[in-house]
């Protein structure tokens, strides 16, 4: 039962082959039993869970139950909780209750989710390896010495770890996606603002977007479908008509139909993502996932984005930018952490954020601040806004020639702990497949297609055009019903 | 050496939107602390802004109101510092592309007619409050306020004296409570002014270092706090030292003004446009709906007031319009457009300029007046003689502003026309008014009760003329010794006599034929 899918579980409590009482028990277990291990939860609610559990189940015998009523799932600690403490994995934000649920908390409530709890991430969502939580590192499922990935690593390691089945994260720089490709799973960045950025406290307001981590690319579209939609509360917000995510993955016909389910499908190789820096061995499952696609009727053709070299250095300078601004509300006046002793109004701040944020966290509000302050602006922030409009330009004309761009999610795969805390440049470059989409604002999401020599999972990104979410997850869907990475599940020695 | 001042206005005003600029919380003034401060006012982590169209609507009005060029995309920005009373560290505000661009007021002062033009006005959001005295060492941070809606109206640096720049504000007061947007209330924080003050040599053109004074909330304490800083700057640079560019603030106890942080401290604010609201586009439809919801604005009501007919106004308006004005929207004045044709279909009253310059003082005013004359049963040149007369001084003694008259316009259409009418001299009328004033009922009901009626009755004013005639042979003599002060002594005998109900003009012609004069 563990290690079903999200989808396998929602039809298993359809056909009442079990209760999610029952579910959520072996979930609880589990996660006390493995957790301890894994530090994938912050906060877990049991108490709640199973009274959300037993809420689901009495909703399914009046015959109200959607899809993911009655499924146990876990939120990224970035997402206010009601009632529940949310941290952004920050001593900031030890103690802080959220007095109101996120949009995307409230869509996966009214959808009869339960929830176990809050899952651990890099402090305020900055970092690609969980590294930088104040409430410690995540271990990778697949080898504890190793990193899962980041800022959304909790609820990778806990899917990957079959303790829940599904989990939301945020992804800024790539913060589903890397943890999905270091963690052997499926994660889902929508288009920018397809879900709603209220109640998602947050890092870097242009870039950041909820989505959604599971077993498949049919779990990912399951919890998007909760997850999706306008709300007025947030400008950024899109309002457009509903979709239903899962449509292109029930449309055609059995996987083993024979015929080449792909066949209309251009996908596109960027020259730029091909160069020498890859890990051998993820270049290789690359190329067997390609090889996959061609026998599923794909074409594959060159694509040239000439300026998606320069999207980690210009995201590194809005995303710190952004977050400069948008942590100047911890100033321990209102809420969160405030320092026991000050003398004074500027010594408060001071001694509130110098205790209350990680070094990784001040070193951004450092670079934003130097990025906006006068004399700088217009060298570094203005420049890198017109340089991301260069790089969503490439992207507009590559899609002029093919579908769907595809490409290693991550240049290797999960490093040892330590391994590039010494040097954040290095660390930064996690992020190099991964920034365009958000610099543009585009879906894209990463599914499992091997592993490493040292058993260690590697990442295939998937990106598409704007609003092309049931596209890609069709894609990954049809790549997933051929091959079978995605089940694999690490065997955790505990 | 002679000094030229040069002064330009900041001012603030909240506009009176009943929810937030960026939130839903109320804006209604006198809350108790922290009670009017959403999730959103708060800047709990994860709450973002959303635009108050109300708030869009009235920068819409006012820059149509002063001839500017509403810009069809505007973007806000966030001005970055720390305070306790700034919970996001940052305000939301407009930078580099304000929603309304240029534009000018017309003043007048003891020196005839200025044009002070305009730079820019934005919107942003009110910071909370911080106060200090009620807590010892301690400050209270009331955040209420925190998100109310203001637009920020720059002026350029046109005027050249305290007293130019007090008329200003106080024409810039009276247009945006007019044109319904602000309520001035300066007291309650509405209307927050703040001078920038600098002194060169006259007959240069260069600007000389000013020195910012900040949050004036009297017109009266602006003239003195400007005319102090101009004394100081002198001072200054006559004593051969020179004029640190800084922010001060105005004790009124003391009569002076005072730094406030210095160049040194100067903020960068790191401005950047907010990435959680996208650009405010306008579109004409939304221009063109505010155009034609527009209250007739003073200046047009002004000349309105003062033309004899439709075709003198038209003629009043063009001749104006030769008076080339820089940033001042031309569409004022051509007779084409609909502003101008909705007031030409409106009466006129032929006021002098100074009647009518003090009618639309107040929209208020203007409107009673009109609520007046618009019956056509009084003269306009005595409904305005009582407004501006007896109204105005029973408003001055009770302190009130003439919405709050127990006057109303039908009422005092009531009294003036039993004037018009002859039922009661304009002395008696004075009387009824203040019966009225006082709450003892309307104009006919109080000339019954007191039987105030004037005496026209030829035949009892000929007997009562008769008994004055008999009963002064001496001044009968006077005048009939040549002295004409002694007929009006006579006139005075038959109104008291008759306590004053005597028809005046009826009693001139039969004492006059009487005495055969």
């Amino acid at each position: 039962m563990m290690t079903s899918s999200l989808a396998d579980l929602s039809r298993a409590l359809a056909e009442r082959r079990l209760s999610s009482v029952e579910l959520t028990q072996a979930v609880l277990e589990r996660i006390a039993r493995i957790n301890p291990t894994l530090n994938a939860f912050v906060t877990i609610d049991a108490e709640h869970a199973l009274a959300d559990a037993r809420a689901a189940d009495a909703r399914r015998a009046g015959g109200e139950a959607g899809p993911l009523n009655g499924i146990p799932i876990a939120h990224k600690d970035v997402l206010m909780t009601a009632g529940l403490r949310t941290t952004c994995g920050s001593r900031m934000l030890e103690n802080f209750v959220a007095p109101y649920d996120a949009h995307v908390v409230a869509g996966l409530k009214r959808a009869g989710t339960v929830l176990i709890g809050k899952t651990n991430m890099d402090e305020f969502a900055m970092g690609s390896s969980n590294e930088t939580s104040y409430f410690g590192t995540v271990k990778n499922p697949w080898n504890v010495a190793c990193v899962p990935g980041g800022s959304s690593g909790g609820s990778a390691a806990a899917v990957a770890a079959r303790l829940v089945p599904g989990a939301t994260g945020t992804d800024t720089g790539g913060s589903i996606r890397q943890p999905a490709a270091f963690s052997g799973i499926t994660g889902l960045k929508p288009t920018y603002g397809i879900c709603s950025r209220y109640g998602l406290i947050a890092f870097a307001s242009s870039l950041d977007q909820a989505g959604a981590f599971g077993q498949t690319a049919e779990d990912c579209a399951l919890l998007l479908n909760a997850m999706a939609g306008h709300d007025p509360r947030d400008s950024t917000s899109l309002d457009r008509p509903a979709e239903d995510y899962t449509r292109l993955l029930r449309a055609r016909g059995s996987p083993h139909d024979g015929a080449q389910p792909l066949a209309q499908l251009r996908i596109g190789l960027p020259n730029e993502y091909f160069g020498a820096g890859s890990d051998p061995d993820v270049a290789a499952a690359l190329d067997t996932a390609l090889a996959e696609f061609r026998r599923l009727g794909a074409k594959i053709v060159n694509v040239a984005l000439p300026n998606v070299n320069l999207s980690v250095p210009v995201y590194y300078v809005i995303a710190p930018a952004e977050a400069s601004s948008n942590l100047s509300r911890f100033d321990g006046v209102r809420y969160g952490h405030r320092a026991a002793k000050y003398d004074d109004l500027a010594d408060m701040y001071k001694k509130s954020r110098a205790e209350g944020f990680g070094a990784e966290v001040k070193r951004r509000i450092l670079v934003g601040t130097y990025v906006l302050s006068h004399g700088y602006y217009d060298a570094y922030y203005l420049k890198a806004q017109q340089v991301r409009r260069l790089i969503a330009d490439d992207f507009r004309r590559a899609y002029e020639k093919c579908d769907v761009i595809m490409g290693p999610t991550a240049p290797s795969t999960a490093f040892r702990f330590g391994a590039m805390t010494g040097d954040p440049v290095q660390m930064y470059l996690n992020d190099i497949f991964t920034t365009a989409a958000n610099l543009t604002g585009a879906p894209a999401m990463s599914i499992p297609c091997g592993f490493d020599r040292s058993g260690l999972p590697i990442g295939l990104q998937i990106q598409g055009d704007y609003f092309a979410e049931a596209q890609i997850l069709d894609v990954a869907h049809r790549y997933q019903q051929a091959t079978d990475w995605h089940q694999r599940s690490p065997a955790l020695n505990v | 050496m002679k000094w030229e001042t040069v002064i330009g206005l900041e001012t603030h005003a909240q506009l009176s939107t009943a929810s937030k600029i960026f939130s839903g919380a109320s804006t209604a003034f006198g809350a108790a602390p922290n009670t009017q401060a959403s999730p959103v006012d708060l800047a709990l982590p994860g709450v973002l802004p959303v635009l108050n169209k109300g708030a869009v609507e009235r920068a819409i009005r006012f820059g149509l109101a002063v001839g500017a060029t509403i810009n069809r995309r505007s973007v806000f920005a966030r001005k970055n510092y720390f305070y306790p009373d700034l919970p996001k560290g940052y305000q939301i505000s407009q930078f580099e592309i304000p929603v309304v661009q240029g534009g000018a007021m017309t003043i007048t002062t003891a020196q005839g007619e200025k044009t002070v033009r305009l730079t820019r006005a934005h919107l942003e959001e009110d910071a909370g409050k911080s106060l200090h005295e009620d807590y010892h060492g301690m400050t209270g941070i009331d955040l209420n306020r925190a998100g109310t809606p203001l637009l920020e109206i720059v002026s350029e640096p046109d005027m050249r004296s305290s007293e130019e720049a007090v008329t200003y504000a106080k024409a810039l007061h009276a247009l945006v409570r007019w044109i319904g947007i602000c309520d001035g209330n300066m007291q309650e924080g509405s209307f927050r002014c703040d001078a920038n003050v600098s002194v060169r040599p006259a007959g240069s053109d260069t600007l000389g270092t000013r020195c910012e004074i900040k949050n004036l909330n009297s017109f009266r304490f602006m003239q003195q706090a400007i005319e102090f800083e101009v004394r100081r700057q002198i001072e200054l640079i006559e004593d051969g030292r020179s004029v640190v560019q800084e922010t001060r603030l105005y004790d009124p106890d003391r009569n002076e003004t005072r730094s406030m942080r210095s160049k040194e401290d100067a903020q960068d604010y790191r401005y950047f446009p907010d990435p959680d609201l996208p650009p405010l586009v306008i579109d004409e439809a939304w221009i063109e709906r505010v155009r034609a919801e527009m209250p007739e604005l003073p200046a047009m009501r002004r000349l309105r007031f003062m033309a004899t007919s439709r075709v003198d106004l038209i003629e009043i308006v063009k001749s104006r319009s030769n008076v080339d004005q820089e940033g001042v929207d031309d569409e004022l004045f051509d007779e084409s457009v609909p502003v101008l044709q909705a007031s030409a279909l409106k009466a006129t009253y032929g006021l002098p300029q100074s009647d009518a310059t003090t009618l639309v003082s107040s929209r208020a005013m203007a409107d009673y007046y009109e609520g007046v004359v618009a019956t056509g049963r009084v003269d306009p040149k005595l409904a305005a003689n009582w407004i501006l007369g007896e109204l105005s001084a029973a408003m001055n003694r009770a302190e009130i502003e003439i919405e709050r008259a127990p006057i109303s316009p039908v009422q005092l259409t009531a009294l003036l026309s039993r004037i018009d009418d002859g039922t009661i001299s304009g002395k008696i009328a004075k009387e009824v008014f203040d019966a009225m004033w006082a709450g003892d009922g309307d104009a006919d009901t109080i000339i019954a009760n007191r039987g105030l009626k004037q005496i026209s009755d030829e035949g009892a004013i000929d007997k009562i003329v008769d008994e004055v005639l008999a009963a002064n042979p001496a001044i009968v003599a006077e005048f009939r010794a040549g002295r004409e002060k002694a007929f009006n002594s006579l006139v005075g005998q038959a109104m008291k006599a008759t306590k004053g109900k005597a028809n005046p003009a009826q009693v001139n012609a039969i004492l006059k034929k009487k005495l055969g004069a």
